[in-house]
């Protein structure tokens, strides 16, 4: 656990980078600080391995004062990735990786079997061991960043908004990635970003800090969204925060409904014109929908309407349910179990009753 | 070019001489160079005291250099320590600028996240800036390696050894071929030394010849 106590960061020229913060993120979770530039996060970040030393205040990991711990020690038992991911342009991949247990004077190869390893954990293909940053794309260099900071296996990792600089695809492909990760590792994450979306994504606990270094909220990304705790915070969160608080409510209690449905190769449905059918494979996985009787015989999985998101029983949210129902063309969203086969229906007015049921068994807890 | 053939040992061995004067210079002046450069590089009135100092240490004439030296060091007028005292100087003067510009070119990040990692200041300096800063320091050490081959001939005048003894043995006895293979050699050597210095910091830096982005 790292705990802030009456953490002060004063800059030499006056301005205060972090007001007497009070904070302690929990061990085995990932802490996401996050706020407008100039609040603070990052020389929060950095004052946790000594990047930055506090000008007041105590800032202990694991219950030990870090004051009292050597700044380079200190820093080889926490992970640190870095915006861009910052690797040596002079050494190769293997080598990056290896950069702290080398320090720790671990012999050669055992540390270059651990960065082999370790390419593997993040999804870097063996062949790219020999080679040098410079040939690696943005996301893969942020994958060798990450690799670099896990080498050691220390408890605590500080991510300084490591996904900022790679396009919006490839960074949902690293945040769902390192999600994966976390949930193998358990580490101590913190992570900093300036993108809320990224922060109510990957964190369990939330931390909002508003200009001149002041912690404005600190809470679970759903209560954030909720409940956000004033103005500031509301404005911060932005627009569609109750659509997106939604992703954080559970469907369990949704109920499916019926939806007319008809396998690819059956002959087309007769009757009325303007009623939908929803089209499956053999698998019983949903291809598209058909309008009225459709133009041939047979109905195949080619002139079909498109269908909308998908809601995944298994793992959804209200907010996925909502989405399905709101995209689908019919006006009913289709639900799958986790095999991808057809499960039922949602409407749009079963999740909003859903919604209110959540809702007032929250205000009675 | 019948005199030539007819020296070829003469030739060889102020070849050899020529080498010996100016290429432990270049060596002992990198050496000194990189403390200098990396003291340079810490604060800013560092850096203009060290790279006005030694900017002023390069405006000093050759060969009033090798003329003062004895006096300085108190050595015999003809020692070749003068020479390679006062080459060692110029290539000094050369390269602490070169390093200090090499090593403030590192980016940041990266020595931002040497030291996050746990690197200490000296290790990370040897391992992290040093050779992040090769590609630069190689340019300046070509300059003054070259400078340095041409400088040992000012050394011929007033009497040391080296190429620069075919000039002034030449003019003095009036052999035009003996200056112009003299002239022609200097150039050779210098060119020699010039690529294999090329050559020696493409092997010192693989990171640079690879294609960037090969894999996206």
């Amino acid at each position: 656990m790292i705990e802030f106590r009456g953490v002060t960061k004063r800059f030499p020229d006056g301005t205060v980078a972090v007001d007497a913060l009070d904070l302690a993120v929990d061990a085995g979770k990932i802490t996401v600080f996050v706020g407008p530039s100039g609040c603070g996060k990052t020389t929060s970040l950095r004052m946790i391995n000594r990047m930055i030393d506090p000008s007041d205040g105590v800032i202990s990991v694991d219950g030990r004062d870090i004051m009292s711990v050597d700044a380079a020690d200190l820093r080889r038992g926490i992970g640190y990735v870095i915006q861009q991911a910052g690797l040596f342009p002079h050494r190769t991949i293997l080598d990056n990786i290896a950069t702290v247990p080398m320090l720790l004077g671990w012999d050669k190869a055992k540390a270059r079997k651990r960065s082999a390893e370790l390419m593997e954990t993040v999804g870097l293909a063996p062949e790219m061991a020999k080679r040098y940053p410079a040939q690696l794309s943005g996301g893969q260099q942020q994958r060798v960043g990450v690799a670099r900071a896990l080498a050691a296996d220390p408890p605590v990792l500080l991510m300084d908004e490591p996904f900022s600089a790679v396009d919006p695809v490839v960074r949902e492909s690293l945040q769902e990635e390192l999600l994966r990760l976390q949930s193998e590792l358990g580490k101590t994450i913190v992570f900093v970003t300036h993108d809320i979306d990224e922060a109510v994504k990957l964190g369990d606990k939330v931390a909002v800090f508003r200009t001149g270094g002041v912690l404005a909220q600190y809470d679970a990304p759903g209560h954030l969204l909720s409940r956000p705790a004033d103005n500031f915070v509301d404005g911060f969160v932005g627009r569609d925060r109750g659509y997106r608080g939604l992703g954080f409510l559970s469907s369990a209690e949704l109920p499916l409904g019926e939806l007319p449905t008809v396998t690819v190769g059956d002959p087309v449905p007769t009757g009325d014109d303007a009623a939908w059918t929803l089209v499956l494979d053999t698998d019983r996985q949903p291809q598209g929908w058909l309008q009225g009787s459709g133009a041939g015989p047979t109905v195949t999985a080619e002139h079909l309407v498109p269908g909308g998101s998908l809601y995944d029983v298994s793992s959804g949210s209200l907010r996925s349910a909502l989405d399905a129902a709101l995209s689908s063309p019919s006006g009913k969203g289709v639900a799958i179990d986790a095999d991808g086969a057809y499960a039922g229906s949602i409407s749009a007015d079963d999740v909003l009753a859903a919604l209110a049921r959540v809702r007032s068994a929250e205000a009675a807890a | 070019m019948t005199w030539v053939l007819g020296n070829l040992p003469l030739i060889g061995d102020l070849t050899l001489e020529h080498l010996a004067f100016a290429l432990p210079p270049v060596v002992l002046g990198l050496l000194l160079a990189i403390p200098l450069g990396w003291l340079a590089n810490r604060t800013r009135v560092g850096r203009a005291i060290v790279i006005n100092l030694a900017g002023l240490l390069y405006t000093v004439p050759s060969l009033a250099l090798f003329v003062i030296l004895p006096v300085v060091l108190g050595t015999g007028i003809l020692d070749p320590l003068n020479v390679i005292v006062a080459l060692t100087v110029y290539t000094l003067a050369l390269l602490v600028r070169t390093v200090a510009d090499a090593l403030s070119a590192v980016p940041g990040m990266v020595i931002d996240s040497a030291t996050a990692m746990g690197y200490r200041p000296v290790r990370r300096f040897l391992a992290v800036e040093l050779p992040l800063s090769i590609p630069v320091v190689l340019a300046g050490v070509r300059v003054a390696a070259v400078s340095s081959i041409s400088l040992v001939t000012v050394g011929s005048v007033i009497g040391f050894g080296g190429l620069g003894k075919m000039f002034t043995d030449g003019f003095q006895r009036d052999i035009p071929q003996e200056i112009i293979a003299g002239i022609v050699l200097v150039l050779v050597i210098a060119l020699v030394v010039d690529g294999l210095l090329l050559l020696l910091g493409r092997a010192l830096t693989p990171w640079t010849q690879v294609r960037a982005g090969a894999n996206r």
